[in-house]
């Protein structure tokens, strides 16, 4: 059972208070696009082993939509911030480098 | 291989079975192999037998991290059936079912084929609706299921409750060669066959990475040092991700968390595999007396087979509305498998970007049911470059936008 920290509404919600959203900080390509960047935005996945970057929604709390750093091999959360970004604030990937020392994801590390 | 028989079986009785050989060998690795199976769960081991059998390639390596048949072959609800909507899905289920029926003569291993029948609840005018559609579709497609009323799903299994006050029993899909079958056994009768044929099966053997040369596969390194090989087939499940990074190239997979559970064993009461979609359950008595019981995904990727609890309480509670005798049950065991999602539900039997590579995987939450059509269809792939039954199924849909449009693996019950 996960408990994620809203970043907005600063509280602790269980995870069937909260709606899971998928992989998070996907760049989006829309129309005029290449067909290749096209089917990666829409179905390619990092699905990492491991740390990973996603989107939550405080569902039944402030409905507002925020991101989380968490392992899926062990379910640790590193940390949760605002969506309102392009990559994850340095307090959080200090906080992963403090456990996962050399981690990489995507284009952060 | 000595032959198992009624014979074999006497034989033993007179001599203390002290004549039983292993199953299958534990050799050392070779340098080389013409094939190399990453995952020797249900689909890499019928990959590599239908290898053998259909086109003669035996000098074949199956490497498994675990133990064979220790993934999501020892983790699934062992359900068999082929009611599927789509032309492409029905007819890769239906290969398999179909080669269920005879696969304990085909391997002279008692793989338990049951077919008991399994039925798929319409408990909602919605589903009624979808149901005999499929029953339509697939009348056309020579698998054989009909619609039946809610009386006859009572008749067929008298411990259900047709009258649920929230979501009556208004019908079902029924497919009376359907059933279910011994999950071990299906892994253990292909690496016994295997085996037989000369195949080396590497347990306790872990693929670090994927050698490549000009595009091309070379070889795997392992935790018992590099092996070399032609071709390469990547049968991993959950972790064909994973396995997909190390050769450099991504998949439209998700790997999540799929449930299941099994009550004390009580007396025979439910000779049929019930499905519940609306309620997100479903439902079989094993020959042990254990009501297996299935549940839903997790929302989330997550690689620790187990899984959120509040979906066996939803799963549970589902169940216990159409099943008011299964509310007095113990549950002696819970366990999750990790299921490989596809954008579109349905499995990838396809060449890969690096050359002489081949990936099966996204069977998602359906894959037991499909081993031996899966391992059959990828190894014609793999021998001949192509296959009839994988055709529809390749990485390249979701370029060009073809998929199989039914949730063949969607995180409700299959």
């Amino acid at each position: 059972m996960l408990i994620l920290n809203c970043p907005y509404c600063g509280r602790d919600k269980d995870e069937t208070e909260l709606t899971a959203g998928g992989e998070a900080h996907l760049k989006r390509f829309g129309p005029g696009s290449s067909d290749q960047d096209f089917e990666g935005y829409l179905f390619g996945r990092a699905n990492p082993k491991g740390l990973h970057f996603e989107r939550w929604r405080c569902a039944a709390g402030c409905g507002k939509w925020f991101h989380a750093a968490r392992c899926t091999a062990t379910l640790e959360i590193f940390g949760t911030y605002k969506a309102q970004t392009l990559e994850p604030p340095q307090v959080i990937k200090d906080a992963i480098t403090a456990k996962r020392p050399g981690w990489s994801w995507r284009n952060f590390s | 291989m000595k032959r198992n028989s009624v014979f074999a079986v006497a034989r033993e009785a007179m001599r203390q079975h002290s004549g039983w050989r292993r199953t299958w060998a534990n050799p050392e690795p070779k340098k080389f192999y013409d094939v190399i199976i990453i995952g020797a769960g249900g689909h890499g081991l019928a990959t590599a037998y239908y290898l053998g059998k259909n086109f003669g390639i035996t000098n074949v390596a199956v490497i498994e991290k675990g133990w064979l048949g220790g993934g999501n072959t020892g983790r699934n609800t062992t359900i068999i059936r082929s009611n599927y909507l789509q032309d492409p899905s029905a007819a890769i289920y239906e290969k398999a079912r179909s080669l269920y029926e005879d696969l304990s003569q085909d391997l002279n291993y008692n793989v338990m084929f049951s077919p008991r029948g399994v039925m798929m609840l319409a408990q909602t005018q919605h589903e009624i609706r979808g149901y005999q559609r499929t029953a339509h579709a697939n009348s056309l497609q020579g698998v054989k299921t009909e619609f039946i009323c809610s009386a006859r799903v009572k008749e067929l299994c008298p411990i259900m409750n047709i009258d649920g006050p929230r979501y009556p029993v208004l019908g079902a899909l029924w497919q009376a060669r359907g059933g279910s079958a011994r999950h071990d056994a299906v892994a253990w009768g292909y690496a016994r066959a295997c085996s037989d044929m000369g195949m080396h099966i590497l347990q306790k053997t872990e693929v670090t990475g994927i050698s490549q040369k000009d595009g091309t596969v070379t070889g795997v390194d392992t935790s018992r040092g590099q092996i070399g090989c032609k071709k390469l087939g990547m049968v991993v499940a959950g972790h064909a991700s994973v396995v997909a990074e190390m050769a450099g190239f991504q998949l439209p997979i998700e790997s999540v968390p799929l449930q299941a559970l099994v009550s004390e064993p009580i007396k025979p009461c439910m000779d049929v595999v019930v499905m519940a979609n609306t309620v997100h359950g479903y439902m079989s008595q094993s020959d042990k007396g254990e009501m297996v019981i299935g549940g839903g995904t997790d929302a989330y990727n997550a690689y620790t087979q187990r899984g959120s609890f509040h979906h066996l309480e939803e799963t549970v509670r589902a169940l216990i509305e159409t099943f008011p005798m299964v509310s007095r049950l113990k549950m002696l065991r819970h366990w999750g498998g990790i299921v490989d999602v596809t954008g579109d539900r349905s499995p990838i039997l396809s060449k890969t970007p690096l050359g002489n590579t081949f990936i099966n995987c996204g069977w998602g939450t359906g894959g037991f049911k499909a081993i031996p059509g899966s391992g059959w269809g990828f190894a014609e792939l793999m021998a001949k470059g192509e296959s009839p039954l994988t055709a529809e199924f390749g990485l390249d849909r979701f370029r060009v936008g073809r998929f199989i449009d039914e949730s063949v693996a969607a995180g409700v019950a299959h």
